[in-house]
């Protein structure tokens, strides 16, 4: 027998941590964001559960602050696989807790959607949500466990972590308590990338390179829209971009890009000099254990 | 492409974490923004210079409480090989650390201080990676810069640890002086020991033959869900899906259950929703049976020419994980793969130094970080191999059952 490929490798640790949630846990869910690593945690469910239904609906949280491109895509993909899609509003949440929504330019929600991911997980009573982290993200991923316990109010407690050994995974949890599950914990961006290449993994069409109206800031393009306001001295530009990390149109930057195809984006990625969060996100650049505080807060 | 994890052993007086910043740094899995916030954080060093170790620095809440985190998992590739380091930190919590960084090891770089040679923590850290069966061993012999890449200085090295390696019957040990602070033999082969004629330590990480260390003898696999649709074109389907943690299963192989013990064929496997004549480990299947048997989660289905153990007393090596120390007599849940079944521990009859391999007979307790030799009893039988012989059907973690903790792993011996 010849050794597995590694992507073949990391896609049966995948899947076999998918059915763990489904042998261990009674009311699981899936965190579809719409993006691809999401995208790419659906198609590892159809391989662990087809032709069975998943015994779990995907569920997003929406900030309405996402890309329409990528909402479309959801609604699709849902509609296409035949599973069970929810949505809870981040506006309805800020509505009903009266909560302040943040100010300034690039106001973003992204605080804000722990609060509706907790209102979520106590409405329907979920008690482990699968999730598309990677450990090579970021130094605060990179320490967290495969099966991540978080108590009533979502916070990660880093000292507190159970050990992880062998390929067993203890999912056992008080009432009231949630299990946070990260599948591609061991995937970096680039085997993501070579996956939907192999896999012919459909995407959201802004992973692409379009022409996009934009601004400058730090350094960073980011898009024209509704949600950010713009300055005087704020230069519109259209650009050639693609999207390397989907998130809030607030908080996720666009990379000036030609590549058109997945060979052309794999290329890039290869060549890139700078991390996938460190390029995108400007949510992350706050503060220097920025994400190490969200998840301390019930952020995924 | 082929994936390799190993562990790094060593504290950071050895150079641990230069030698982890350096392969991350050498192979170019560093990105420019990471690079940048080290700088920040390098304020101290001359102009240009890295502190390596940085790249490996823990979280806030470790810095400000002087604590670590038992394992951070680190990526980079080669264009032949995916590597994933388990970074278990030293300290106190060593053993408990190095214990589940190991767990899922394929290799285990032990990292010796040249000026220093062979000391206890080389022994326990070489004892943990025999114990928990790391098929390859790599003693990397660092800072021979300091010791004017002495090939005196490294043979008398070797010398020493052939002696624990064969005390501990390690196979596979390979010996490496390197400079992870210089990068000598980490990438590239260093002019300054003309007297090594081995590979640098990224060829060996990426030439090492790891064909043999998945087990295809013995076929296992324990079944972690039951897929029954349930729908009208599907009302007869019923697959049992989970990996194969070791060994080959085809179409028509007369199989067993366990711990039930009945038997059927294999009827049909499915992989990635295709069927398939054939499948072998670490695959993610789906199984059918040709007979209509009662198989549930937690049971393990092997071919009925080699079976597993099935037994209700189970003789462990356990290294405590818990700061409650364990008490003999006291009741937990044993997880095997993907079974779970209520345990007492019966009886400690020896604790293991795991500096010096002595015992101590009949301990009253066990605390955080011992290894013990135990008995443990259990609610209902199980499956398994014995770990050296079968290390993915021999290892087995206890759970709290009041705090859910996982607080021990067990090695069935």
């Amino acid at each position: 027998m010849p050794r597995l490929d590694y992507l073949d490798q990391l896609e049966s640790e995948a899947i076999h941590i998918f059915r763990e949630v489904a042998g261990q846990f009674e009311r699981p869910a899936l965190l579809f964001s719409g993006g691809k690593d999401s995208i790419t945690l659906v198609h590892l469910a159809l391989k662990a559960f087809r032709p069975g239904k998943f015994p779990f609906p995907l569920v997003h949280i929406d900030t309405g602050h996402n890309f329409p491109e990528a909402l479309q895509f959801r609604d699709a993909l849902a509609a296409e696989i035949g599973e069970k899609l929810i949505v809870r509003n981040v506006e309805d949440t800020i509505k009903a807790r009266n909560l302040t929504e943040p100010k300034g330019k690039f106001a973003s929600r992204n605080a804000l959607q722990t609060y509706t991911l907790l209102d979520t997980i106590e409405e329907f009573k979920f008690d482990a949500c699968i999730g598309g982290a990677r450990r090579d993200e970021e130094k605060a991923r990179a320490k967290e466990r495969i099966f991540s316990v978080r108590d009533e109010f979502g916070q990660w407690d880093p000292k507190r972590q159970r050990p992880e050994l062998w390929n067993i995974f203890n999912g056992r949890i008080h009432k009231g308590e949630n299990v946070r599950v990260f599948p591609i914990s061991n995937w970096t961006e680039l085997d993501i990338w070579n996956y939907i290449r192999r896999e012919k993994i459909a995407l959201p069409s802004i992973y692409f390179a379009h022409d996009r109206k934009v601004i400058e800031h730090e350094g960073q393009l980011v898009a024209v829209s509704d949600f950010i306001q713009l300055e005087d001295k704020d230069v519109v530009h259209t650009k050639q971009v693609r999207y390397r990390t989907v998130g809030d149109m607030t908080c996720t930057a666009a990379v000036e890009s030609s590549a058109d195809s997945l060979d052309d984006i794999i290329r890039e990625i290869t060549a890139t000099k700078t991390s996938e969060r460190g390029e995108t996100r400007i949510d992350d650049k706050v503060s220097e254990a920025a994400m190490e505080d969200r998840k301390k807060n019930g952020y995924f | 492409m082929d994936l390799l994890r190993f562990i790094t052993a060593g504290s950071v007086d050895d150079g641990k974490s230069t030698l982890i910043g350096r392969l991350l740094y050498d192979s170019k899995s560093i990105m420019i923004d990471q690079l940048e916030a080290i700088e920040k954080q390098s304020k101290n060093k001359e102009e240009g210079e890295i502190d390596l170790a940085l790249l490996t620095d823990g979280l806030r809440a470790e810095r400000e409480q002087g604590i670590t985190i038992d394992v951070a998992y680190k990526y980079f590739s080669t264009p032949n090989r995916k590597f994933i380091i388990a970074d278990a930190p030293g300290h106190i919590q060593y053993t408990r650390n190095m214990v589940t960084g190991a767990s899922n090891a394929d290799l285990a770089i032990i990292l010796i201080d040249a000026r220093n040679g062979v000391v206890e923590q080389t022994r326990r850290h070489s004892i943990i990676a025999s114990l928990l069966g790391i098929p390859h061993i790599v003693v990397a012999v660092n800072k021979m810069d300091m010791v004017d890449y002495s090939q005196d200085v490294y043979n008398n090295i070797l010398i020493d640890y052939a002696h624990v390696a064969q005390s501990l019957g390690l196979k596979n040990v390979t010996y490496i002086p390197i400079s992870a602070l210089n990068g000598d033999n980490i990438v590239e082969k260093t002019d300054k020991t003309l007297w090594y004629e081995g590979p640098s330590l990224l060829q060996f990480l990426e030439e090492v033959r790891l064909e043999d260390d998945v087990d295809l003898k013995h076929a296992r696999f324990p079944v972690q869900y039951v897929i029954r649709p349930q729908t009208e074109d599907l009302h007869d389907y019923r697959g049992y899906a989970g990996k194969i943690i070791s060994g080959v299963y085809k179409k028509g192989d007369q199989v067993t259950v366990f711990p039930s013990g009945v038997s059927s064929t294999i009827k049909a496997i499915e992989l990635g929703g295709k069927e398939v004549e054939e499948a072998f480990a670490p695959q993610s299947v789906v199984l059918h049976l040709a007979d209509n048997v009662d198989v549930s989660r937690g049971d393990v289905i092997a071919l009925s020419n080699d079976v597993p153990k099935t037994e209700q007393e189970l003789e462990v090596l356990l290294c405590w994980m818990d700061n409650k120390p364990l008490v003999p007599g006291n009741k937990y849940l044993l997880q095997i793969n993907s079974r779970q079944v209520r345990a007492a521990v019966r009886e400690i009859s020896y604790k293991l130094d795991v500096n010096t391999l002595l015992q101590e007979a009949n301990p009253q307790q066990a605390v955080l970080n011992d290894v013990i030799r135990a008995t443990i009893k259990t609610a209902s039988p199980v499956a398994f191999d014995a770990y050296s012989e079968l290390r993915v059907n021999g290892g087995a973690i206890l759970i709290d059952e009041t705090s859910h903790v996982t607080v021990g792993a067990c090695m069935i011996q």
